[in-house]
């Protein structure tokens, strides 16, 4: 009996082994992840410092929500006024603008709400609620989700009290919302570069973008180590620095999907 | 769309073509797995024959509770997991959070209920049929126990299998503590979740059929292994 307990603890710490040189977990996004940029550009930096970056992509609240237990050494989330929060609280260190995309509005091509005319953002949402078309929500919490409940609110809209009707809430991530939409022939609102890799398109297209109310910013905060002393300071002073400096910005210019530009970094030069 | 015929023919071509990544997925896979459903039956099948053999008050009590257990959400033990090992967990010292140990740890909960209650079940049935006659030798109650477990290691084999089903198919509570971080904690199921968000469906599908067949590999294995052993005792 005592061999077979060592023998699985001699597993137990293989299943454990595997330890690289230095690594930290890296925070992020679904969009980040199912469009292949950190995939992508990571490894440069990896190849540059030593530093492997492990990466849990989830939605940008869960993500803060993780980094408040300490779970993470430092985020790449899109949601401006939940980040500015976080480190007002005294979570995170500060926080910087690494770059952007935009929100795009699918759906299916024969647009029956008609918001491919729409003169704004605004207008697209007044009638989508107008037409009482299927339009399939984050409903997660997420970055992509809280810059739509922004859009409604400006458009004068309260799609919230038709949730299960015309307004359905996934609670899910990117991809599985716009699987979802598909499926029903629904529209959604998707960030580009999610929308440019997803590979199950079916017959949607994107009907409306181009306003700057669609505008995405990334930022990127590092864990404040004053609360969480486990946070890795030096390794992630080193990833902020590749991140926001000459070769972090060139590696996410120089991504492409189906040679389209998809992220187009903004960071202050320091 | 693609069709499953398509699926089936991209999950043949993934396994011909050797990738690295693919088999270290694998790997992880039934490591995680495997480890998870050994430490279970450790304690799950010396725990079942205790609560097989023994009488005490509350027993029946116990035995549900165990028996309901066996349906435990993965997502709900994955959360209770997270809440411990996470930095600002009970456990969070330990930083085991986003490693193969947490996955570990999630699976042993999710499955010590299932061997638990079914090798209770194969070693009460054994107890009812042979509890005269080892008292003949002077054997009973917790005594009777490494007897019942070895007589009945043929019924226990399926307690063992359908540890190893739970475990392996799982998505939920492996996603939440491991994090499904490429190279490190990615395993089958996480990886079909992240194919099908990608909206990448037929490659979700083709290593859905992989997983499967890694399943009936499992059991084959385990069958043959009984079957081997069976022949030995028998001969």
């Amino acid at each position: 009996m005592r061999r077979l307990w060592a023998a699985v603890i001699a597993l137990l710490l293989s299943a454990h082994g595997a330890v690289a040189a230095e690594f930290i977990v890296l925070q992020s996004t679904t969009s980040t992840q199912n469009s292949g940029l950190l995939d992508a550009i990571l490894p440069q930096f990896t190849k540059d410092s030593g530093i492997e970056v492990r990466v849990v992509a989830v939605g940008t609240g869960q993500a803060l929500r993780n980094a408040r237990n300490g779970d993470g050494d430092v985020l790449l989330v899109h949601a401006r006024a939940a980040e500015d929060a976080f480190v007002r609280e005294g979570f995170g260190v500060a926080r910087f603008d690494v770059m952007y995309n935009d929100f795009v509005l699918v759906g299916p091509a024969d647009d029956p709400a008609g918001i491919a005319g729409s003169e704004d953002a605004l207008d697209a949402f007044v009638r989508l609620a107008t037409a009482r078309q299927r339009f399939v929500s984050r409903g997660d919490d997420s970055g992509t989700h809280q810059a739509e409940l922004g859009l409604w609110e400006m458009a004068g809209q309260a799609p919230q009290a038709d949730s299960g009707t015309w307004y359905i809430e996934t609670g899910s991530g990117m991809g599985a919302t716009l699987n979802v939409a598909v499926s029903l022939s629904a529209y959604a609102m998707t960030d580009r570069a999610t929308w440019a890799a997803f590979g199950n398109k079916g017959s949607h297209k994107i009907l409306f973008e181009g306003d700057e109310r669609l505008f995405n910013q990334y930022g990127v905060i590092a864990i404040d180590p004053e609360r969480h002393p486990q946070v890795k300071t030096a390794a992630v002073d080193q990833f902020l620095a590749w991140i926001l400096g000459r070769d972090g910005q060139r590696a996410i210019a120089d991504f492409r999907l189906d040679g389209q530009q998809v992220f187009f970094p903004n960071a202050a030069q320091r | 769309m693609n069709g499953f015929a398509d699926s089936l023919q991209l999950a043949l071509g993934l396994i011909l073509s050797g990738d690295a990544d693919l088999w270290a997925i694998v790997g992880l896979s039934l490591r995680v797995s495997l480890t998870a459903v050994v430490i279970a039956a450790l304690v799950g099948m010396p725990l079942g024959a205790v609560l097989a053999v023994t009488r005490f008050a509350g027993r029946k009590g116990v035995i549900v509770l165990i028996n309901a257990l066996m349906g435990l959400p993965p997502v709900v033990v994955g959360l209770a997991v997270y809440l411990m090992l996470s930095a600002s967990g009970p456990l969070g010292v330990l930083q085991l959070l986003y490693t193969p140990t947490a996955m570990i740890i999630a699976q042993v909960v999710l499955v010590a209920p299932i061997i638990t209650a079914l090798s209770r079940q194969v070693v009460e049935d054994m107890h009812a049929e042979y509890a005269d006659y080892l008292g003949s030798f002077g054997m009973r109650g917790v005594r009777t126990i490494p007897t019942l477990l070895w007589e009945g290691r043929f019924g226990l084999t399926t307690a063992l299998l359908a540890g190893v089903g739970r475990a392996i198919a799982e998505v939920g509570a492996v996603m939440i503590v491991g994090g499904n971080i490429n190279h490190v904690t990615r395993v089958m199921t996480t990886t079909i979740a992240l194919e099908t968000s990608k909206g990448d469906l037929g490659m979700a599908l083709a290593l859905g059929v992989i997983l499967i067949g890694l399943a009936i590999s499992v059991n084959a294995l385990i069958a043959g292994m009984t079957q081997a052993s069976a022949r030995q005792s028998y001969a």
